[in-house]
């Protein structure tokens, strides 16, 4: 298929991987982390870790959207979900994420009318279709996804749909990315910058990463030769004792990214003062909830939930897993006690999440050995 | 919820309440795709989908500039490097 097979090029990896090798100095050690799930998911698809020098190693980073939603919020959605005559819709992925006491699935078993959804859209047509019941969105998602719900709301606004609310769980990719550059645990070299995220943010956000902290960033697309492609700018940088934001993936992403797209998020959505991330603890600024104009549809406002923080299970490393900390592998329960079937914690629930990308092209360990 | 690849446009049309729609061809599978945020999209041009929306068009010449990059990168590497071995069926790996 034109536009993708270009980029699925085996040979052309080779020569880029060959390339790659003539870039590392011996004896350094490089850590680059891929922010975007959909990265991680393509580095253990296509095997790309399998392609770099021992010496440069990739970490995984908070960029997956069902990952970094936290316990307490989980069960908030459920309590929702519980209420007299709801219809509550949410992506599936969400459907298996664990609560303190059981998944949205469990809930649905034990009657609560939960929908699975592919759009927001599709949650608002299932208000239109039971006006006399209160629908509810659960929205996940960075700027990617916040379009979407912004422009559903929007909708229902001007079509006066009374019966639709929207729980907001939208965050925005660059405070955690600040967090982790503030954070002591982590020596970063440079980053693999979230090549959707950009087609709505663009590359502008991204420039505090060279001129405040120092480090690289290329934003990169999901082919493996973007991937390759990607890392093989950022080392150049390195090598070259240059840092900037570089756009790998302009094919997709223009510097501005969809001004139309941010022009409605900033209607719909507001900041809030903070918000919790799984294991990363509360984030300041760094996730949207609905704005006064849209209070009416805010089911945070127009039901009461809990609202308690929930501390993640006690085997849980998911918050290490998010900031590159640790490898999933590491995680005492990966494999054994948290499975794609059954998980314990959020990376192994979508196929963005690192654990389950590892575990499911079979990553149950890999020692190596650094130069 | 991100369908990674891009789709084309195939088909375009305005619903009656004024909304801009449009069949797209990914990769074979035909979806409806909303273009409130790229509303000038046309037949032809590929876009990436997120949750029903295009967010964004693939510029067909900053396409071919990546590719001629790589193969840049790829050509001017030095001499006596030994590429690293690439698994045969890397294209697509498939789960265990
Ligand atoms: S293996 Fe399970 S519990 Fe451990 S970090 Fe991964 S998702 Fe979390």
């Amino acid at each position: 298929m034109k536009h993708v097979d270009e980029f699925r090029d085996p040979a052309l990896g080779q020569v880029l991987a060959g390339e790659i090798l003539g870039l590392v100095e011996p004896g350094r050690h490089y850590k680059l982390m891929e922010v975007c799930g959909g990265h991680t998911h393509s580095i253990y698809k296509y095997g790309i870790d399998d392609l770099l020098p021992a010496n440069v190693e990739l970490v995984h980073g908070p960029g997956c959207p069902v990952c970094v939603i936290p316990m307490g919020r989980v069960d908030d959605g459920i309590a929702l979900a519980h209420e007299p005559d709801v219809i509550f819709t949410c992506f599936g992925d969400m459907l298996r994420v664990p609560g303190s006491d059981g998944t949205l699935l469990d809930a649905k078993a034990e009657g609560a009318d939960i929908r699975m959804v592919y759009s927001p859209l599709d949650a608002l047509r299932i208000a239109k279709a039971n006006p006399d019941r209160p629908v509810v969105f659960f929205a996940i998602g960075f700027e990617t996804t916040a379009p979407s719900t912004a422009l559903t709301l929007k909708r229902a606004k001007a079509e006066g749909v009374k019966n639709f609310f929207c729980m907001c769980n939208h965050v925005t990719i660059v405070p955690p990315l600040r967090a982790l550059l503030d954070s002591p645990d982590l020596r970063l070299d440079g980053f693999i910058g979230p090549g959707h995220v950009s087609t709505v943010v663009g590359v502008r956000p991204f420039e505090f990463i060279p001129t405040e902290y120092g480090k690289p960033i290329s934003v990169a697309g999901f082919e493996p030769l973007d991937v390759l492609h990607a890392i093989h700018m950022i080392l150049t940088q390195l090598k070259e004792g240059r840092c900037e934001v570089e756009n790998q993936y302009a094919r997709v992403v223009p510097y501005d990214g969809n001004p139309r797209a941010l022009e409605v998020m900033s209607e719909v959505f507001e900041l809030r003062p903070h918000f919790e991330w799984r294991g990363m603890g509360f984030i300041s600024q760094s996730g949207l909830k609905l704005s006064e104009a849209y209070a009416d549809m805010d089911a945070e406002i127009q039901y009461s939930v809990p609202g308690i923080r929930v501390a993640d299970p006690k085997a849980c490393q998911c918050g290490e897993v998010l900031k590159g900390v640790i490898k999933p592998w590491e995680c005492k329960v990966f494999g054994s006690g948290c499975t794609p079937e059954r998980p314990i914690g959020t990376c192994m629930v979508s196929s963005e999440g690192a654990c389950a990308a590892y575990y499911n092209y079979g990553r149950f360990a890999r020692e190596r050995e650094v130069v | 919820m991100c369908l990674g690849i891009p789709g084309r446009i195939v088909r375009r049309w305005v619903q009656d309440d004024g909304a801009i729609l449009a069949e797209a061809d990914f990769a074979g599978e035909l979806r409806t795709v909303r273009l409130n945020y790229l509303p000038d999209l046309q037949v032809g041009d590929f876009t990436i989908v997120h949750a029903g929306f295009a967010l964004t068009k693939l510029d067909p010449d900053e396409a071919a500039r990546t590719t001629a990059l790589m193969r840049d990168v790829g050509l001017l590497g030095p001499e006596g490097d030994e590429p690293l071995v690439v698994p045969a069926d890397w294209i697509d790996r498939p789960a265990p």
